[in-house]
Parts: C-alpha cells; structure tokens; sequence
C-alpha cells in the first residue's frame, strides 16, 4: 500500500472533470462532485483502482460536494463486489447533504453480492416451448368448443348476437379490401399469363393460354391470393383489435355486463368474412382473367373475344364454385384464428403484437393446408 | 493539499450545440447540468395558453415552481391538469406564453435529453420489458456504463422505491402501485432534480397512497428533488405539496394558489368546495 497519498484518477478529459480520486494506504478518498454524467469514467476509474485489492478499504467521502444517487449507486456494487471478494469497505466522512444519499442507496448495509439469474438451458427451452404448444392447442380447442356453444346460444336467442355490427364488418373487410385486391390479382393474371406466353408460342398454343389462367385462377390462385391479402389485413386487425381489448379489460367488461365476447365479437367477425371474401374471390377471377387477356393482346396475337370464348369454353361454373368453397372456409378459418388469438393476448402491447403476428403466421400456414386438403380431394374424387 | 486545488474549473453545463439541432445528430452522451440555483425558480410559466387546435383549455396561466418543492397542479375533472403537464414537459408546443425549465427555457424533446423525468398516469412501462430494463433503458442510452453497472443502478433505483427484488418481473406481472413505483424509478433512473407525476396516487389503496406519498416526501427531501404532481387527492396534496395552483374548466384559468391547508377556508367557494370535499348542492 501507498504510504504517501497519490492521485488514482482524475476525470479523462481534464477540460470536464468535476471528480478525482486520491489513494492514502488503504483510504480512497473522492473529490469534487460525482455526478450520474461522469458515471461511466467513475466505474472504470474505480474498478481499476480495487482491482487488486485485499483486506480492507476505506471510501472517504469528506471531500465530496454533491453525489447524485446513481453514482452512489455504484458505489455500493463496487463495495458489495469487493465483499464477494473478502473486501470490507466502509463509507466515511460524508457531510450530512452526502450522507442521506449514502443512507438512502444502502451505503451502511451489511454488502451483498446480486445473485444473477441463471439463463434458461436448451433442454429446458424445448421443455417449455413443448408445454407450450401443449396449452395453446388446449386453448385452441377451448375456443372452439366456446364459438360452438355461442353459435346454439344465437340460435335459441338470435336477440343476443351483435347483428348491427356485421355491415360495418362487412365495408371494413370487404369494399375497403376492392382496390388492393383488384391490383394483386390483376398482376398475378398477368404475371402467370406473360411467364407461359413464351412456352406456349413455342409450340404454337398461344390461345391455350385462356385455359391456363382461367382455370388456375379460378380454381387456385384467386382464393389463395385473396384469402392471404385478407388475412394480411383484416385478420391482423381483428387480432389487434380484439387483443387490445382485452388487456384494457373491456372483454372482461362485456361479459360483467352479460354479454358473451363470442356472440358480441368473434360472431360478426366470422359471418362479416365468410360474407366477403367470396364476393372478392369473385372478384379476384375477374380482374384476373383480365390480366391475363392483356398479354394474350399485346404478347400472344389474341382477340379479346377469342379469349374471352376460350376462357369460357375451359372454364366451368364448378370450377368457379370450387374456388368459392375454398374461400368460405379461408374466411371462416382467419376470421377464428384472428379472434381467438386476440383473445388470448394478456398484459400489455407487446402481448398485442406477439399475438397478432401469431395470427397471421398460423392463418397463412392453415389456408395453404386446408387448399392442399382440398385440392387433394376434389381431385379424388374428380370434382 | 484541498481537492479545490486539485480539481479543474466545472464545466459549462449547456448541452452541447449538437444536442439542439434535433432528432438527427443528437449527442447521445448525457448533457452535465448545472445544480440549479435554490432562489432560482424551477420552472416558470408567463401567460401560457394552452388547447388542442382551436379549442383552449386553459388561457394566460402564470406560476412558478420553486427549487426542491412538492408542487400540485389541481383542478376538477376535465380542468385541464394532465393537458397542462402534457404542455410543461413538451409533448405540446403553447398556443401562446412561455415555459422556462431549470433555465434552459421551453422543452425541446428533439434537443436530446431533457432536464426531468415523468411518471405517466398509467406508468407507460414499457411491456416488451422487464422492470429492471425499463428503468436501465435511459441510463443504456445516455451513459457509456457496462451492462453490469447499468443493472446495479436499475437495482438500486427499485430498491428506492420499495421494490426490490421486481427487476426481473415484466410490468405485466405487477400490481397497479408496484407499477407507479417502477415508474418513478425509471423517471429517476439519471437523477434529474425535477420529476413530474401524473397521478400518483389514483387507484391505489389508501395504504398504499400514503406511502407512496412518503416516498415522495422522502425523495424530495433527501435528494432536494423537485416535484410537480398531478392529481385530485386531497389526502395526498395536503400531506405532500408545499404550493398549488387549481385550475376551472369554466373559466379556464387559475382560481386559487398557495398552501394547501390554508386554501381550506377559501372565501371562493368553488376552493373551498373542492378542498372540503362539499358537493355544489351542499
């Protein structure tokens, strides 16, 4: 140890400093003002000089102005670190101003070391997410069986169902939607007709490619692309709305009031969807058709009317229908994945977000399942 | 050898010039504050005007907040209260009239770090956080300490406010008051000598409000904090504020300020009424 008193540190820049620490055997004695801006230079400054230290130590704060209480906060980690170490430190000299900081950020205190939380191994990760996955299919399940009771609940009291509220569903989901759902389909018409338009030329077969986008569209890519635009945007909000009510406590309201937030909330949803996505599944096959006829003009030599009698010759009301049937259950299965994941949501807005994103990842994961499904069977048994 | 001679002239304490020039280029180290002068007001309004658009809330709203005092902003519901705090910490600009902060003049939030911290009504913590991150998240961002000295100011700031312990808890999982206390720990996280408080005490028990009342005293006293709160409780104000100003909707101004205890017996008795709990019709 020092015998003679030397400077530890002083502020790194000179211009700045308003602190500076002086080393007499085993006294550090601080000077000036430790202030919360100078609070990073004080931690190194003073983590260097007890690097090494052993025994005993005195902090003597005679010399000090004014503290501010982060800066005394980590003054007392660094003493309870060096307990950890067998270090006892002893805070001394404070004036009375100082002193109540002391005082007040358990600068007297027996020390003790912060027992850092252990981090979450990955078997326990895989244990928990496994749990989890567990709970949220019971959940799941739970909603269902919930919605089917509520649906027998409005047939024996259709007066209990929010029936006003489905229009406005209805405009929000549905006329809203028009324009995007015009414009992606257009394109995807377009697209699937200019990337054929070469293969076919080749074999002379330009007209074929009526048939092609007429029956994809119809039967595939409209309810699909409609389904996933719908999704994107009404089953997110619905999943953000209904999620943010109910961690401002206005489902729980609801139901203190008597009324069930599956006939109030999740009901209209679900009628409100499988109303409109149908209509803009129709639409879809229209604006679609109509991209399609745009590169049979400029690309393919086409009339519009030879297109238009060769779209029709390919294309058969069933396969019209098979399309709208898909996208009845899309709707039905957003609009249900939306409002139960909304439901689900607790505590505050990150709950909200995580939940919504949950919504539309498993909505998109469902319909590209249930179109397989279907698309299998309608093919099996030849429809 | 006296740590007069040893230690170098204090520094300036203005923010930086870059500090002032907005979102872009901001200094993100701390700005050195000066210790504000205890005869120099806190803050000072000069005829402040304030509203939403068209529509005024309050109009030509002049007072001081002395150094270090526990200061209530009053008024029924719908006076303009948390309109008024909303205006003081500069989320809005004044219709018209001044706000004087510490003597850095009216809060610009784009400058870079304003002199204060703010306890929202509802807490405003963040959710995606723990409580430990969310009072860390100011000091993270204007200090260069390492993440463990970080930490141990978290700690120490909730162990302050009686919460010990809660660092690792997420917001979601604490009770209405361990939520107010979080967040005026995190709104002293870099020890400003001004703190605003929405509503401390509302929807708490009265156990609970009176110590979160002591707590105020405590942190007011000890650190020479000053404090501007928000609020309608009158158990709170008399125990706690030193001055207030009571604001009216219906004439959108300053009916009363003073002590407390001694607008009790108001010859308005729109101020008595309202400080001895009397309903209109009484």
């Amino acid at each position: 140890m020092a015998s003679n008193p030397s400077t530890l540190a002083d502020c790194s820049t000179a211009s700045t400093a308003t602190y500076r620490f002086e080393r007499d055997g085993y006294t550090i004695r601080f000077l000036g003002d430790l202030r919360m801006f100078d609070a990073a230079d004080i931690w190194r400054d003073l983590h260097s000089a007890t690097d090494n230290e052993s025994g005993k130590l005195v902090f003597d704060l005679s010399s000090v102005r004014v503290a501010d209480g982060g800066v005394m906060a980590l003054l007392v980690e660094i003493r309870n670190e060096l307990a950890a170490r067998n270090v006892n430190v002893e805070f001394v000299g404070a004036s009375t101003r100082v002193e109540t900081i002391v005082n007040l950020y358990s600068g007297h205190d027996i020390a003790h070391r912060h027992q850092r939380r252990n981090p979450e191994g990955t078997v326990a990760q895989i244990g928990r997410t496994t749990l989890e996955v567990k709970q949220e299919a019971k959940a799941l399940l739970d909603f269902l069986g919930s919605m089917v009771l509520a649906g027998i609940s409005l047939v024996r009291n259709p007066r209990a169902g929010h029936w006003k509220g489905i229009a406005p569903l209805c405009e929000k989901t549905g006329a809203d939607a028009v324009p995007i759902v015009l414009l992606i389909n257009f394109l995807v018409g377009f697209v699937m007709a200019f990337q054929s338009a070469k293969q076919l030329k080749m074999f002379g077969a330009n007209i074929f490619v009526a048939d092609l986008v007429g029956i994809s569209l119809t039967r595939e890519i409209a309810p699909l692309m409609t389904a996933i635009i719908v999704c994107g945007r009404s089953g997110a909000a619905f999943a953000a709305e209904i999620g943010s009510m109910n961690v401002n406590e206005e489902v729980d309201a609801l139901r203190t009031m008597g009324i069930s937030p599956f006939a109030w909330l999740v009901v209209p949803r679900v009628i409100a969807l499988i109303l409109v996505v149908p209509l803009l599944t129709l639409i879809a096959d229209i604006v679609g058709t109509a991209g399609g006829l745009l590169v049979g003009i400029i690309d393919l030599d086409l009339t519009a009317q030879g297109y238009f009698i060769e779209t029709l010759t390919a294309v058969h009301g069933w396969d019209v229908v098979t399309g709208l049937l898909k996208s009845l259950v899309f709707s039905a299965a957003i609009a249900l994945i939306a409002c139960q994941q909304g439901l689900a949501a607790t505590g505050g807005a990150e709950s909200v977000g995580r939940r919504t994103t949950s919504s539309v990842v498993t909505s998109l994961f469902l319909l590209v399942m249930i179109d397989a499904l279907f698309t299998v069977i309608f093919r099996v048994f030849n429809l | 050898m006296t740590y007069t001679d040893v230690l170098p002239p204090l520094v300036d304490p203005a923010p930086p010039a870059s500090a002032r020039a907005g979102l872009i280029g901001v200094n993100r180290s701390m700005p050195r504050r000066s210790v504000a002068a205890a005869e120099q007001p806190m803050i000072e309004v000069k005829g402040l005007t304030i509203g939403w658009g068209d529509i005024i809330i309050q109009k030509d709203l002049s007072f001081a907040v002395k150094n270090g005092e526990v200061f209530g902003i009053l008024g029924g519901s719908g006076a303009g209260k948390s309109t008024l705090l909303r205006f003081l910490i500069g989320l809005e600009r004044p219709i018209e009239g001044v706000i004087d902060i510490a003597g850095h003049g009216s809060p610009d939030l784009a400058a870079g770090l304003p002199p204060f911290g703010v306890m929202f009504q509802g807490g405003a913590l963040f959710g995606s956080l723990t409580v430990g991150e969310n009072v860390s998240l100011p000091i993270e961002e204007w200090t260069k300490l390492p993440d463990d000295a970080t930490a141990a100011i978290a700690r120490a700031k909730l162990k302050l406010v009686g919460l010990d312990g809660a660092a690792d808890k997420f917001p979601s999982e604490l009770s209405g008051g361990m939520k107010k206390r979080a967040a005026i720990a995190r709104a002293l996280a870099l020890d400003p000598e001004l703190v605003f408080l929405d509503e401390p005490s509302s929807g708490l028990d009265p156990v609970m409000s009176a110590e979160l009342d002591d707590l105020i005293l405590t942190l007011s006293k000890t650190l020479g904090l000053t404090v501007v709160i928000v609020t309608h409780e009158l158990e709170s104000i008399f125990h706690i504020a030193e001055r207030i100003v009571m604001l009216d909707q219906v004439t959108k101004s300053i009916i009363a300020a003073g002590d407390p205890r001694e607008l009790r017996n108001s010859g308005d008795p729109r101020v008595s009424d309202f400080f001895n709990r009397r309903s209109k019709e009484s």
